[in-house]
C-alpha cells in the first residue's frame, strides 16, 4: 500500500489539516541541541502521509512552542531548523502574547519553565486542525511524555500512542499501526479530530538537508498567556547518576547451597529428550511443544 | 587455758582422706586419639568415651557447624571414603539407602490487613496475562510504603484488566497476593483484552474517587502502564488536582515513607530519569508515580489475601464513545522483527547442510531465523543473525537451535528464553543439557519432515490447529497492508 492514493485522497478543495509538533531535542553524548528524535520520527510521518496522498490534499505545518524568542543563530534557531531541513518551508513558533524577557543572566540562575501546553491549546482550538502528529516523550526539559495527554484531555480529542504507520485517512477517521512489544503490530481506527503520539519504533527520520534549512522561515505566531511552571521550576535536577545493578540474593543456609548457588550453570532443569525415535515422530514432538506455547500461527 | 585447736585440721582432712587428684593419662589419651593404635578400643573405654558412638556433627564454639569425616562417609564407587554433602545419608538416614528429603511445597504464612488505614492503588500491566518482574517491583514498592508505619498499615490495592492466566492455588490464582496485594478489583470485560484506553481510564478515574488511594504506582512501561498513568495524570490534573501531575521515570523515593500514609506526600521525595535519560530530576512526592524496573524488591517469604472488591464498574465506562476502534492485531514478517525481541526463533549451526530447508522451515513456522557464530563466519548467515555473548542477546519465549551444540557464549545469548527445543545428533552436547524439549538425529531429515507434517495439516484442515492466535480472515484481510508494515519494519530492524 505504498501509494494508495485512492484510500488517502481528500477533495482538494479541503485539505486536511496536519499538525506536527516539534521540540528541541538534545544529543545524548554531546549535550548538543538537535532536533528530538521522536519528533522527527512524528514529522516523517507527517510527511509520509502526505506524499502518498494526492497533491494538496494534505496541508502540513510545523508547530514548535516556546515561551522565549528565538534569536537567529542561536543554538535552539540551528536545531530547530534541523526541523525545516527535512523539506518544510516554514516552522511556526507558538509563542504567549507578551514574550518572556531573554536576559541569559537571570535565566542561568532561577530556570523559569514556561507551560507551553496553555498556547499550544489555544492555538490548536483557533486553528482546529484535523490531525496532530507528535513525540512521545522529549528530550529537554522534564521530558515526562504528559504534553501530548494534556492536549488531549483539554481538546477532548483521542489520543493513540505508539504509532508507527498511517495506512488511510480521510476527513473522518484514521487507520493507523500501533506498535506493540516483540515487534508486533496492532491496527486502530480513531476518529478525527485526533492526536498521534510517535515512540522510537516510528520509522527513522530522513536526513536535514542543510540549504533547505538555511532557506527555511521561523515565523512566530502569539497565541495564549505567559504561564510559568511553578512545580518544574522546584524540581531539582543533576546528571544521571548510574544506577546500581540490583544483586543476585542468594538465600542459602548451607555452604553447599551457597556454591551450587554461585557456580550455577543456566540449565532448563531436566528437560525432555528424544534419542532413536524417527524423524517423524520428532518432528511431531516439537510441533506439539509449538502449540502448547501458542507460537504457531 | 584453752584447748588447741587446729583450723586446718578442719579445713583440710588428712591427705589420705582427700580425693584424689585428677590425674591425666597422657598415654591412654594418645592410644584414644590414635584410632590406628591397638589399644585404641581398650583406651576409650578406659577414659569412658567408648560406649557412645562417635559423634557425626556438632555445633562448634564458633557457631560453624563441625562434622567427623571418620563417620559421616560412604564409601564411592572407587572404593574410596568419600564425605556426602548432599544432606541425603543424614544421621536418620544412614544405611537405610532413603532419598532424599522431598522438599515440601512452602506454604508462605498469610498476612491479612482487615481494616487498613489508607490505600496504595497498584495497576500492574499483566502482560499476557501474567504478572511481570516489573509489575513485582512496584508492588513490592507499594508493599513498603504501605508496611512503613505498623500503627498506620497500609493496603495495597492491584488493579487488573482483562483476560488473566490462572495458574496459581485457587487461593491466590494469578499470584497477585504472594506479590503483596491485599486487595484486588478485576475487570474481564472482553473489551479489556484490546485497547481500550478510554474505558480503562474512567475505571480508574471512578476508582480514585470512590476509593481515594494515596498512592496510584504504575509500572513505566511501554505495554500500558506509562499510558495508563499518564492519561489518569492528565485527567485528573485538568480536573484541578495539581498533585496529580505523574512523576516519570521514577527509581527512588528518599524521605520518610510513613509520611505517604499520613498524607504528608511533600516529604517525601521522588528521584526519575528525565531528559532523554541523562538527568535525575528530584521533585516532591505526586499522587502518580510511574515507576521504573527494579525501583524496589519484590515481596518474598510472606503471602497477602488479595480480596476481590465488590465493584460496581463504573457506568462512564460503558458510556465512552467509540472513538479509538482496536481492529486486531496486524500479521508481521517475522524475518523483519529485530532479533533482540523476536518472540520465536528458529536458529541454526554447524550442524545444518541443508540451507533452503532451514530457511522454508523458518518461513512455515513463521520463525524469526537466527544463527550461531560458526554458521555466521561461514557465511551462511548475516551478522546480524547471530545469536550469542558476541551476537545478540535474545529474549524469544521459544528457542528451537537446530545442529547448535551450545558453546557457551551462545547458552549465554539465550539465558532469558523460556522454552529451548533443540535437535540434535550429539546427544551429550551442552544444548542438550540446557533444552527443555531434545531430539536426538538428523536435523535436515527432521526439519523436513517438520515441513511436511505443516503443510499436510494446512492443506487438510485449511484453519486447523496450526493457526494459532492471528485469526486466518485478519491476515487475509491485512494482506495489502502488511507490505506496508513489512517495509516500515524493514528499515525499523535496519
Amino acid at each position: 500500500m505504498k501509494a494508495d492514493r485512492s484510500s488517502v485522497a481528500q477533495q482538494a478543495s479541503t485539505p486536511l489539516e496536519v499538525v506536527s509538533l516539534v521540540s528541541l531535542g538534545q544529543h545524548p553524548v554531546s549535550g548538543r541541541l538537535r532536533r528530538a528524535e521522536q519528533d522527527a520520527r512524528a514529522l516523517e510521518l507527517c510527511l509520509a502521509l502526505e506524499r502518498q496522498s494526492a497533491p494538496g490534499a494534505v496541508s502540513l505545518s510545523a508547530w514548535h512552542a516556546s515561551g522565549s524568542e528565538i534569536i537567529t543563530g542561536s543554538e535552539q534557531d540551528q536545531a530547530l531548523r534541523g526541523y525545516l531541513g527535512m523539506g518544510l518551508e516554514a516552522l511556526t513558533l507558538v509563542t504567549p502574547n507578551t514574550l518572556e524577557a531573554v536576559d541569559s543572566q537571570a535565566a542561568a540562575i532561577d530556570q523559569p519553565v514556561i507551560d507551553v501546553w496553555p498556547l499550544l491549546v489555544a492555538r490548536l482550538k483557533q486553528v482546529a486542525p484535523q490531525l496532530v502528529v507528535c513525540g512521545g516523550q522529549g528530550e529537554t526539559g522534564e521530558g515526562s511524555g504528559l504534553l501530548p495527554h494534556l492536549l488531549a484531555e483539554s481538546l477532548g480529542w483521542p489520543l493513540v500512542e505508539g504509532i508507527v504507520a498511517i495506512e488511510s485517512c480521510d476527513g473522518e477517521q484514521l487507520i493507523a499501526l500501533q506498535a506493540l512489544p516483540r515487534g508486533q503490530r496492532r491496527r486502530l481506527r480513531v476518529k478525527l479530530p485526533a492526536l498521534v503520539s510517535v515512540d522510537s519504533a516510528a520509522p527513522a527520520a530522513r536526513q536535514s538537508a542543510f540549504g533547505q534549512a538555511r532557506r527555511g522561515e521561523l515565523a512566530a505566531v502569539a497565541s495564549g498567556e505567559l504561564a510559568h511552571d511553578v512545580l518544574a521550576e522546584a524540581f531539582s535536577v543533576a546528571p544521571a547518576r548510574k544506577r546500581p545493578k540490583r544483586l543476585k540474593r542468594i538465600k542459602a543456609t548451607s555452604a553447599r547451597d551457597r556454591f551450587k548457588a554461585a557456580a550455577a550453570k543456566a540449565e532448563g532443569g531436566g528437560g525432555k529428550r528424544l534419542e532413536g525415535v524417527s524423524a517423524e515422530e520428532g518432528a511431531a514432538e516439537i510441533l506439539k511443544l509449538l502449540r502448547e506455547e501458542g507460537v504457531l500461527r | 587455758m584453752t584447748i588447741p585447736v587446729d583450723p586446718q585440721a578442719t579445713e583440710h582432712p588428712h591427705p589420705s582422706e582427700r580425693e584424689p587428684l585428677p590425674r591425666r593419662d597422657p598415654r591412654l589419651e594418645q592410644q584414644a586419639r590414635n584410632r590406628l593404635h591397638p589399644q585404641h578400643l581398650s583406651a576409650l573405654q578406659a577414659l569412658g568415651r567408648g560406649a557412645a558412638a562417635p559423634q557425626e556433627r556438632w555445633m562448634g564454639p564458633k557457631g560453624v557447624m563441625r562434622r567427623n569425616p571418620h563417620v559421616g562417609h560412604f564409601i564411592a564407587a572407587n572404593g574410596r571414603k568419600r564425605i556426602d554433602r548432599s544432606g541425603r545419608s543424614g544421621p536418620a538416614a544412614v544405611g537405610a539407602g532413603q532419598p532424599a528429603v522431598v522438599a515440601k511445597a512452602r506454604v508462605l504464612p498469610l498476612v491479612e490487613i482487615a481494616s487498613p488505614a489508607f490505600l496504595i492503588a497498584v495497576v500492574p500491566d499483566m502482560t499476557g496475562g501474567r504478572l511481570s518482574s516489573h509489575d513485582r517491583d512496584v508492588l513490592g514498592l507499594a508493599r513498603q510504603i504501605a508496611d512503613a508505619d505498623p500503627a498506620h498499615q497500609g493496603a495495597v490495592l492491584a488493579v487488573t484488566f482483562g483476560t488473566l492466566r490462572e495458574e496459581g492455588d485457587a487461593a491466590d490464582s494469578v499470584g497477585l497476593g504472594a506479590a503483596g496485594a491485599d486487595r484486588w478489583l478485576h475487570f474481564a470485560d472482553i473489551l479489556h483484552d484490546g485497547y481500550a484506553p478510554l474505558a480503562q481510564l474512567a475505571e480508574l478515574e471512578a476508582i480514585d474517587g470512590k476509593l481515594t488511594p494515596r498512592l496510584w504506582l504504575l509500572p513505566e512501561s511501554r505495554t500500558g502502564g506509562g499510558e495508563r498513568g499518564r492519561r489518569l495524570g492528565a485527567r485528573l490534573l485538568c480536573q484541578g488536582d495539581a498533585l496529580a501531575r505523574p512523576s516519570g521515570n521514577a527509581y527512588q523515593l528518599d524521605g520518610e515513607l510513613a509520611a505517604i500514609g499520613r498524607g504528608e506526600l511533600a516529604e517525601v521525595n521522588v528521584t526519575g530519569r528525565s531528559g532523554n535519560g541523562q538527568q535525575d530530576l528530584t521533585r516532591a512526592l505526586t499522587r502518580i508515580v510511574l515507576c521504573e524496573a527494579e525501583c524496589a524488591e519484590p515481596v518474598e517469604d510472606v503471602r497477602h489475601a488479595a480480596l476481590p472488591l465488590e465493584w460496581e464498574p463504573a457506568s462512564a465506562a460503558r458510556a465512552v464513545p467509540d472513538v479509538i476502534e482496536d481492529l486486531g492485531p496486524v500479521a508481521v514478517d517475522p524475518s523483519a522483527i529485530a532479533l533482540g525481541e523476536a518472540e520465536f526463533i528458529l536458529s541454526a549451526g554447524n550442524g545444518i547442510r541443508d540451507w533452503d530447508g532451514f530457511h522454508r522451515a523458518a518461513s512455515l513456522l513463521g520463525a524469526t531465523e537466527g544463527a550461531s557464530r560458526v554458521a555466521v563466519d561461514d557465511g551462511f548467515m548475516p551478522r546480524a543473525r547471530q545469536v550469542g555473548a558476541t551476537g545478540t542477546w535474545v529474549t524469544a519465549r521459544v528457542y528451537v537451535a537446530v545442529g547448535i551444540s551450545g558453546a557457551i557464549q551462545h547458552l549465554q545469548g539465550i539465558q532469558r528464553c523460556d522454552k529451548v527445543v533443540t535437535i540434535n545428533t550429539d546427544g551429550g552436547c551442552d544444548m542438550v543439557k540446557r533444552a527443555d524439549l531434545s531430539v536426538i538425529g538428523d536435523a535436515g531429515a527432521i526439519l523436513a519432515s517438520l515441513c511436511q507434517q505443516l503443510e499436510a495439516e494446512r492443506s487438510a484442515g485449511g484453519d486447523g490447529p496450526s493457526v494459532g492466535q492471528a485469526p486466518a480472515a485478519l491476515a487475509t484481510s491485512s494482506s495489502t497492508s502488511s507490505s506496508t508494515s513489512s517495509a516500515t519494519l524493514a528499515a525499523d530492524a535496519a
